[in-house]
């Protein structure tokens, strides 16, 4: 292994390679802050550039593509609500509060750390227990990942409704539906789609979260222009305010960053479950790790909501490269279209990839930790420049934004039967905003429900339509008293509120 | 007596289950599979009922914490303006072209939002445009169908 270690350090630190790296994070960055453009979509315009390229070269861009393009989701995601990735959902929930405050500068220094904190530590993981994970990550069936779902839903649903659960879980209801609309996956068989071809595909999940984030943010805050309470923000969300953290903030994030990694890695090295899980359930066991007082602050701009989600989406990416070199499963849309690019180069990867191509598996590795310290670099000093953004005026930005989203759904389809639908959706979405629906919740529940069903048919054929497969196992069965205990405290906490 | 705002969101809510339940069990799925333990209805119906019983819980149980929001202070002309000219991009997008159609949206809801600096205006729209669509298409090689550039021989 550390021949290994030694020659991955030798191919990563090839001047070459290295100027591959700092490529591919600055266009990573760039084209993931632009609308519906994320990692998945950085990686597949590079696969053309890359086929000149050694395969651990190719790699090696392509992974500082995807860290790259995480970051820059997270920035749109801070700056002005518009998370172009569902990995980075999360991160919006604090982030663009703490921008709105005048302190996007902080929030973007906090995203950009943590990245790099969660990053790092789940490189180390992924260097000393690669090949070992690989066995956790096969341990999970069908039955664990429905109960994860519904667990990752509950949780969201508990921690984003400010005592409006019911409202939550009706929000998950209606993402779930949404995702319902196109062909079944397994039987092409239509379903809510009124016989529109528009529909068969289904609804995307750019034009849902733009939607429901970006465009309805921007509708909402024009609908509310006369709110004497927005005024203070008005003026505050002007101003960038300082990039550095005292030390009660870095004794904060301190705490978080561990816990993130160590959870996003975990959840990153499942197959399928990807950043986008780990984000939320990080957030969710960051509340309940904090004390009373933090706990309030969540979704107004906590530091701790910001770290949490921003750690857990990174060491989730590198934990998605588990599944993929060890196993030659790709855990996510993005290692997908990597592993796309891996075939292309000639390379199967699987158990045996670390024995014979040990310079493409360790460099990959290694490739990876300097693409975090070369992000950090690159992005810090650029960190006051890209929060300008938000000191444009109001009557310019608000378009912008509506700009931004119309372009990101017709970049994707080229019809505007998109665009209408997503008029329809972000109109429906301010006025459910406006009375404390949360939107957290449907986004989730939206990106899972393909996921769900399909884990729902395969334990549900597998134990011949009986329910029993959520207490058969014992990991599915801990995962079911754990969905208890978060409905149960959110009705005794009902309970309690009335008395 | 008044009616919670939520409380008809949530019955709309329970009507538009309803129907959604209706539309699952209409799903035409395969002679074979029609008994199977799963098919392509099975998911729907189950969201269907939730879809019903979230809903209901809400409206029939006593709200803890009610929304209360001030109708008087919302803008409702400028945000009915925004969604009408958004409306607007969209019917003109294909026809006239990403450039003009995109450029013309980007001026009007600047003037609907009372901006009046016209150099800023024309700024950041026309050349504003024309610079994403360069990096857009001219960079990164992402197609964008523009009808108007390719009758005035901008595009190819």
């Amino acid at each position: 292994m550390i021949e290994g270690i030694l020659i991955g350090l030798e191919t990563a630190f090839s001047i070459k390679n290295l100027m591959m790296v700092m490529i591919g994070c600055f266009a990573g960055t760039i084209i993931g802050m632009l609308p519906g453009l994320g990692p998945m979509t950085a990686i597949a315009l590079m696969i053309p550039i890359t086929y000149g390229f050694e395969p651990s070269t190719g790699l090696i861009l392509m992974a500082g593509v995807y860290y790259g393009a995480v970051f820059g989701g997270s920035t749109s995601s801070i700056l002005i609500n518009a998370p172009g990735i569902p990995g980075t959902v999360a991160t919006s929930f604090d982030g663009y509060p703490m921008a709105q405050q005048g302190k996007a500068g902080k929030a973007l220094a906090i995203a950009a750390y943590s990245s790099f904190a969660g990053g790092t530590i789940a490189a180390v993981f992924l260097l000393i227990a690669a090949p070992s994970l690989s066995k956790v990550s096969l341990a999970f069936r069908s039955p664990d990942y429905f109960g994860l779902m519904i667990l990752g839903l509950t949780a969201v649903s508990a921690f984003s409704a400010k005592g409006h659960f019911l409202k939550a879980m009706m929000m998950v209801v209606l993402g779930l539906m949404l995702a319902s609309v196109g062909q079944d996956t397994l039987s092409d068989i239509p379903r809510f789609t009124f016989q529109n071809m528009n529909l068969s595909d289904g609804i995307s999940f750019v034009l849902v979260v733009m939607a429901t984030f970006a465009m309805s943010e921007a509708l909402t805050i024009i609908f509310k222009a006369n709110d004497p309470t927005r005024v203070a923000k008005q003026i505050s969300l002007s101003q960038l305010g300082s990039i550095k953290l005292d030390k009660d903030e870095t004794k904060k994030m301190v705490k978080t960053i561990p816990r993130s990694s160590v959870l996003g890695f975990i959840i990153g090295v499942l197959p399928g479950a990807g950043s986008t899980i780990a984000s939320f359930l990080a957030y969710g066991m960051e509340r309940n790790f904090v004390n009373d007082e933090e706990k309030q602050k969540f979704g107004k701009g906590s530091i701790n909501g910001l770290a949490a989600p921003e750690t857990a989406n990174n060491a989730a990416c590198s934990g998605s490269f588990v599944p993929l070199l060890t196993l030659g499963i790709p855990g996510s849309g993005t290692t997908a279209v990597m592993l796309g690019a891996l075939l292309g180069f000639g390379i199967q990867p699987g158990p045996r990839l670390y024995q014979t191509n040990p310079e493409i598996f360790w460099s990959v590795i290694m490739s990876m930790y300097i693409g975090m310290v070369i992000l950090l670099i690159l992005n810090l000093p650029l960190i006051p420049y890209i929060a300008r953004v938000l000191a444009t005026p109001r009557t310019f930005l608000i378009p912008l934004i509506l700009f931004f989203s119309v372009t990101g759904i017709y970049l994707m389809s080229f019809n505007n039967f998109d665009i209408f639908l997503m008029i329809g959706i972000a109109v429906v979405a301010t006025i459910l905003r406006l009375y404390d629906f949360p939107m957290p919740p449907l986004i989730l529940a939206f990106v899972l429900g393909g996921l769900m069903e399909e884990n729902l048919r395969r334990s549900l054929l597998i134990s011949d339509g009986s329910w029993s497969f959520l207490w058969d196992r014992p990991l599915t069965l801990i995962i079911m008293l754990l969905i208890i205990v978060i409905v149960g405290w959110q009705i005794y906490r009902g309970i309690l509120s009335k008395k | 007596m008044k009616i919670s705002p939520s409380k008809i969101i949530s019955l709309l809510f329970f009507i538009f289950s309803g129907f959604y339940l209706y539309t699952a069990h209409q799903i035409q799925v395969f002679t074979f599979d029609e008994n199977a333990a799963f098919n392509a209805k099975t998911f729907p119906i189950y969201l269907g009922y939730a879809g019903l019983m979230f809903s209901a819980l809400y409206i029939i149980l006593p709200e803890t914490k009610p929304s209360n929001v001030d109708l008087s202070i919302l803008d409702y002309k400028k945000t009915i303006m925004l969604v009408v000219l958004m409306i607007l991009y969209g019917l003109t997008i294909l026809r006239a072209g990403y450039f003009l159609s995109t450029s013309i949206f980007l001026v009007l809801s600047y003037i609907v939002l009372g901006e009046r600096k016209w150099l800023w205006i024309f700024l950041l729209s026309f050349p504003f445009v024309a610079i994403f669509m360069y990096l857009l298409h001219g960079l990164l090689n992402i197609y964008l169908r523009d009808p108007f550039l390719q009758y005035i021989g901008v595009m190819g």
